[in-house]
């Protein structure tokens, strides 16, 4: 009996493969592509090699003073002499292991909760959101258990950057869902009510509110009231991102086929347990994306608060631009915080990619 | 620009309909103060010399200054001050919400302000004035040879205004390129997109040490505006403004005097009587409701009016502004204190 045997496929030929076949297949496929490819490269890389230079190549990175910056490019020791300043703002620099402490362990949670083989994970979910503010908000704050009491004035630079977006991330949702739920509700107050308050907040720009939440406020309730203007910030937030939130899960919800709310019907379930069992978790996947939006948006709108007097990242980098010492380094000062605002607003879309790829199960 | 005049025109009406609720609920600020232990100061939220954070994260500046002075008066520490940094738009409904107890912020002395909004200035503590920074390129010498210029202007109310009624008044014409920050300002100029600069004068020698090259531009001499700047209290807590306006003068007089913070010890030991009188050794002892030794508490701990000034803006600091018009009476300036006795 005879055994047919396939010659070994040739190998594709030599222009199709490697770094050449790559480049013919994405560069220079026809003549149209070629010229765009060369039209690009003219315009982009002379840009990118003097940027690098200034950044890298030109730059001064050692010393204590501008009489260091003797070159032409950035003068990064102006960036490493206010480093302390941009992480804690003011915050008493004896007392900054307790923000190390914080940064660290929610570095830790976040990765845990992130980290797909964590065990007891509801746990550490249930830990994260209900006694770990606790004790987060004695640590920072002080004042108990014979730590030095730190006022919230004190705070700023990335710290108050991250108190501001994470306190407003976890709030603005649960009540972001509840919104959403109540505008869609059969029961006429509950709608009216969440309809009312999701139209209003949505129409004023942040910045208005936060600026009544810290100079008309005072002024209604009097000044013996000390109402902490962090917490009156955060509340102006939370209010604002909250009626985005239930917007952006509404737009979910109503993309869930009538079927889903039915077939829930049909099982015997309850309001809250079809809501919880079958439409919120649809919902939600399919909002992902829309909702990292929402939190990448909201990241970024923290440097608002500047206009109230809180130094949050941006804000403690324009306060050190105005150091007679160090006049003239703006340029270092706003690309640095761009690229930390760029690292975290980065971090949160891979997560969000990552999340999308892990929950596409269905369709 | 125009929006933000209306803007804060309105805020200064809901202000004004509420002073009168701030105002009373406030009542005694000196007490307040003492049982509180510290002052709280209205500052900028950074502006080069006046009040900014230095590397760490202490206030300084002419304008900080102002607030230590009042806290060693009243507490005897120059260090018991919480600063609140204000925006410009926020800083009146601070004060009139009794968020803070004095505003020492670079603000213009002006009628509106002084008459409508329930505040009263407490002095001067720095003659500004709106000035000219133009390249030496250029040749001019004078702002009168600035006809057909294309001026840079950070956008806000009375530089502009200002601006539009100097070139009216000279009969110039003018092509106004508005930016929004000062840096940016200052880049629009280095990049050459105007000939001509325009802003504070106090601020044009910040902003002069911000170009490449700050020997290529040159503060031309003619001011076109008042801009008295000074501390503001509350109005209606007149023991409270007169302590504020007395820290000041106290600055002002161991100038007069030559006292410093090295030397007051020294000089309190002479026999000249308006020295013992201002280290409180004789004369109005309890004049204010503070410790006979309020004044010098302020020279040993902040320094007379000179040392400040030099310290922040003048030779001591990277600005170097002349003391011009801001020298003592005696000295051809403008700073007069009544004396203490």
């Amino acid at each position: 009996m005879t055994v047919h045997e396939f010659k070994p496929d040739l190998a594709p030929p030599t222009s199709a493969r490697g770094v050449v076949g790559w480049l013919k297949y994405n560069l220079f496929n026809g003549p149209v592509n070629s010229i765009f490819t060369l039209l690009l490269i003219y315009l982009v890389i002379p840009p990118l090699l003097s940027a690098f230079q200034w950044i890298f190549i030109d730059a001064d990175f050692i010393g204590d003073s501008r009489d260091a910056c003797t070159s032409d490019g950035a003068c990064w020791v102006f960036i490493s002499s206010r480093f302390e300043q941009l992480i804690y703002g003011f915050y008493p620099s004896e007392e900054r292991w307790r923000v190390n402490i914080v940064f660290v362990s929610f570095a830790l949670i976040i990765a845990g909760l992130i980290w797909p083989k964590t065990p007891q994970k509801t746990k550490l979910a249930i830990f994260s959101l209900v006694i770990y503010p606790i004790i987060v908000f004695y640590l920072l704050i002080g004042d108990s258990f014979g730590l030095a009491k730190v006022d919230t004035h004190q705070w700023g630079g990335l710290m108050l950057t991250l108190t501001l977006a994470v306190v407003g991330i976890v709030a603005a949702l649960p009540f972001g869902i509840l919104l959403a739920l109540g505008r869609r509700s059969d029961m006429p107050i509950i709608r009216s009510f969440s309809t009312i308050y999701i139209e209003f907040w949505r129409a004023v720009p942040l910045i208005t509110v936060l600026f009544m939440a810290s100079v008309m406020l005072p002024l209604f309730v009097g000044s013996e009231v000390d109402f902490d203007k962090l917490m009156r910030a955060l509340i102006g937030i939370i209010m604002f991102q909250s009626a985005y939130m239930a917007e952006v899960i509404r737009g979910g919800l109503q993309a869930i086929p009538k079927g889903q709310y039915e077939a829930g019907e049909a099982l015997g379930l309850n309001y809250w347990q079809s809501t919880g069992l079958i439409i919120l978790p649809q919902a939600l996947k399919i909002t992902i994306p829309s909702i990292v939006n929402t939190f990448i948006a909201l990241f970024k709108d923290t440097s608002l608060v500047l206009i109230i007097g809180l130094f949050d990242l941006l804000a403690i980098g324009q306060s050190a631009l105005a150091d007679p010492a160090w006049l003239g380094f703006s340029t270092e000062m706003y690309v640095f915080v761009a690229f930390v605002f760029w690292v975290f607003c980065f971090g949160m879309s891979r997560y969000s990619v990552y999340l999308e790829n892990k929950l596409h199960t269905g369709h | 620009m125009l929006k933000k005049t209306h803007l804060s025109a309105a805020i200064a009406a809901v202000s004004l309909v509420l002073t009168t609720f701030g105002a009373q609920a406030e009542g005694d600020t000196l007490s307040s103060v003492k049982s509180k232990g510290f002052l709280q100061c209205g500052v900028s939220t950074g502006l080069p010399g006046f009040s900014n954070p230095d590397a760490e994260g202490n206030w300084q500046g002419l304008d900080v200054d102002v607030c230590r002075a009042v806290a060693a008066a009243v507490l005897g520490d120059a260090t018991k001050v919480k600063y609140t940094p204000l925006t410009a738009k926020e800083r009146f409904t601070a004060l009139q919400s009794g968020e803070i107890d004095v505003l020492s912020r670079n603000t213009t002395w002006t009628l509106t302000r002084d008459a409508s909004l329930g505040l009263n200035f407490a002095g001067v503590n720095y003659y500004d004035g709106q000035g000219f920074m133009v390249s030496k390129e250029l040749g001019v010498s004078s702002a009168k040879e600035l006809d057909g210029a294309a001026v840079c202007i950070q956008s806000g109310t009375t530089t502009e205004l200002n601006l539009a009624d100097y070139f009216r008044e000279n009969g110039m014409e003018y092509t106004p390129i508005v930016f929004d920050t000062s840096d940016q300002t200052v880049k629009g100029f280095e990049a050459g997109r105007c000939d001509v600069l325009t802003s504070d004068q106090s601020q044009l020698y910040a902003l002069r040490i911000k170009l490449a090259d700050p020997g290529s531009a040159m503060v031309l001499p003619e001011v076109i505006s008042k801009e008295p700047l000074g501390p503001v209290v509350r109005q209606g807590d007149d023991a409270w403004f007169n302590i504020v306006k007395w820290s000041l003068n106290a600055m002002l007089n161991a100038e007069e005097l030559g006292l410093t913070s090295a030397n007051v010890d020294e000089m309190a030991k002479g026999t000249n009587p308006n020295i013992r009188r201002l280290v409180g050794l004789e004369g109005p002892k309890e004049a204010l409701g503070l410790e006979p030794t309020w004044a010098y508490n302020i020279v040993k701990q902040v320094g007379s009016y000179a040392e400040s000034f030099e310290r922040n803006v003048g030779t001591g600091s990277p600005l170097a502004i002349d003391r011009g018009i801001n020298a003592l009476w005696n000295q051809g300036g403008f700073m007069y204190a009544p004396p203490i006795r």
